[in-house]
């Protein structure tokens, strides 16, 4: 299972690509195996600010919707409308053009919180 | 958590598995979509063993069946099947079955997993006439090989003609090198092909001898996910979600195997019920709009008023849409009616259909 070493985590399986004040999210290889084929990702909070651990949006596969839940306090600057038209990019390249959302980070003390790739291997092993 | 006979194939397969009615079933092997496209439009496998099976024998065998299923089972030549349900006595379904007659004066009872015991007390309780009653579900497997191609795959491992065994018959015949095994043409996809009932002993020989017999067709293992988008795709009821202890067969559309020609269990309380309408309906709809329903979500009308709720719900594989069941108040039970889905916080528009979605 990929579990990319310079990526933040989360134990809701999502993913955090920290550049400067902009955090990019996604869900883990493992969230996707998981899920199965995924048909829609719903995202309805593009430029309002949400709070950390609070939902942001759901995913849906074919059997089963999970709602994604903001890794960082901040406002939704982006949505990734690739996945629109092919939602199951994020099958095929979770941690690349699967990728759901952008963040403008509100607080940057919340980063500490988040996983390491070691922290979320051993969550999803045990 | 039982197992079936073939649990350790499917483990060796890769499957994902779940517990399903006490069973540890496969949900998945590659992937939903594969798998439900492989059964439209090739051959799948599907281990149901599962499902619970009754043996009901002798001279009274038959007047039971008439007491306790809605459908007409005199009806029945052998080697028929028939589509039925029990109803309950307060105007409810216990379980949705399929009656087979295998000879003069013997029946074969397929029911649901999750309601072997409640339907096998259910039935006891209501044989006044002593038929003779065996319950076999332990010893028994099930696979439906289901899809367009399923009766030139198989055709090799059987002396029967398959191309003539026709929808809702059967033939005990040889299959796979075992005698005496019922060959179905039944199956819960709406993409023909069979089921094939044999004993926990011979099924792993069934199953290796399904695979390569279809190895050529491009032949998949198909998990329990893909079996309900498939049956969802035709609107077939599945047992605790469109239909259960209280919903009466008239309000879910199963008119047509509640039959009056014969007295059964509430059979005039139905009868009453067919009468004076019913008051709500199980209905069939699909989103006009991006959204995917699922079961328990409100149903509401253009004022945003609640009048039903989903009951089956998914996004069709073969339409690439979202369709759904579920009961609305009558009023809003015509085709082309517009109804609206209460996905999270959005109202999703969506209109009544004509069964199936999903048209071969």
């Amino acid at each position: 299972m990929s579990i990319p070493a310079e990526l933040k985590y989360t134990k809701d399986h999502e993913w955090v690509r920290v550049e400067g004040d902009i955090a990019t999210v996604g869900i883990t290889s493992f969230a996707q195996s998981e899920l199965g084929d995924i048909v829609y990702v719903d995202v309805d909070t593009v430029d309002e600010t949400v709070n950390k651990d609070e939902v942001f949006g759901s995913v849906e596969a074919v059997k089963t919707v999970s709602d994604l839940f903001m890794p960082l306090s901040g406002e939704v600057i982006e949505f990734n409308d690739g996945l629109e038209d092919e939602p199951e990019k994020v099958n095929s390249d979770p941690y690349g053009e699967g990728w759901m959302i952008k963040i403008a980070i509100s607080d940057n003390a919340e980063l500490d919180g988040l996983l390491s790739a070691d922290d979320y291997k051993a969550l999803i092993e045990a | 958590m039982k197992n079936t006979a073939l649990t350790h194939i499917h483990e060796q397969l890769g499957a994902k598995m779940v517990p399903f009615a006490g069973y540890n079933m496969p949900v998945q092997y590659e992937g939903i979509n594969i798998e439900h496209e492989t059964v439209r439009n090739g051959v799948g496998v599907f281990d149901v063993s599962h499902m619970g099976e009754f043996l009901i024998e002798g001279e009274k065998a038959l007047e039971l069946i008439q007491k306790v299923t809605s459908n007409d089972a005199s009806k029945l030549a052998i080697g028929d099947a028939q589509y039925s349900c029990l109803p309950n006595k307060t105007g409810g379904i216990v379980d949705d079955l399929i009656v087979y007659r295998v000879k003069e004066f013997t029946y074969l009872l397929v029911v649901n997993a999750s309601n072997i015991e409640k339907d096998w007390s259910w039935i006891a309780e209501n044989n006044t006439m002593n038929a003779e009653m065996k319950n076999i579900s332990e010893g028994y497997s099930l696979l439906a090989i289901q899809g367009p191609k399923a009766v030139e795959a198989m055709q090799t491992l059987t002396s029967e003609d398959l191309s003539a065994i026709k929808f809702y018959t059967f033939k005990v015949g040889d299959f796979a090198g075992i005698e005496n095994v019922i060959i179905s043409a039944t199956g819960y996809t709406g993409s023909g092909g069979f089921e094939i009932y044999c004993k926990n002993s011979e099924v792993e020989q069934v199953w290796n001898k399904v695979f390569e017999a279809g190895k050529s067709f491009g032949i998949k293992p198909i998990g329990l996910a893909a079996r309900d988008t498939l049956r969802l795709e035709m609107g077939y009821c599945l047992y605790g979600n469109d239909i259960n202890d209280t919903t009466s067969p008239l309000e879910a559309g199963l008119g047509w195997i509640t039959k009056f020609t014969k007295d059964f269990t509430n059979s005039e309380a139905l009868k009453q019920q067919k009468e004076t309408g019913v008051t709500k309906k199980l209905v069939a709809f699909e989103l006009t709009e991006k959204g995917i329903p699922r079961q328990h979500y409100t149903i509401v009308d253009a004022e945003g008023a609640t009048i039903g709720e989903v009951t089956s719900g998914t996004m069709s594989p073969s339409l690439k849409k979202g369709i759904g069941l579920g009961y609305v108040k009558t009023a809003f039970s015509k085709r082309d009616t517009e109804i609206f889905i209460q996905v999270r916080k959005k109202a999703i528009p969506a209109k009544i259909v004509r069964l199936p979605f999903y048209k071969g």
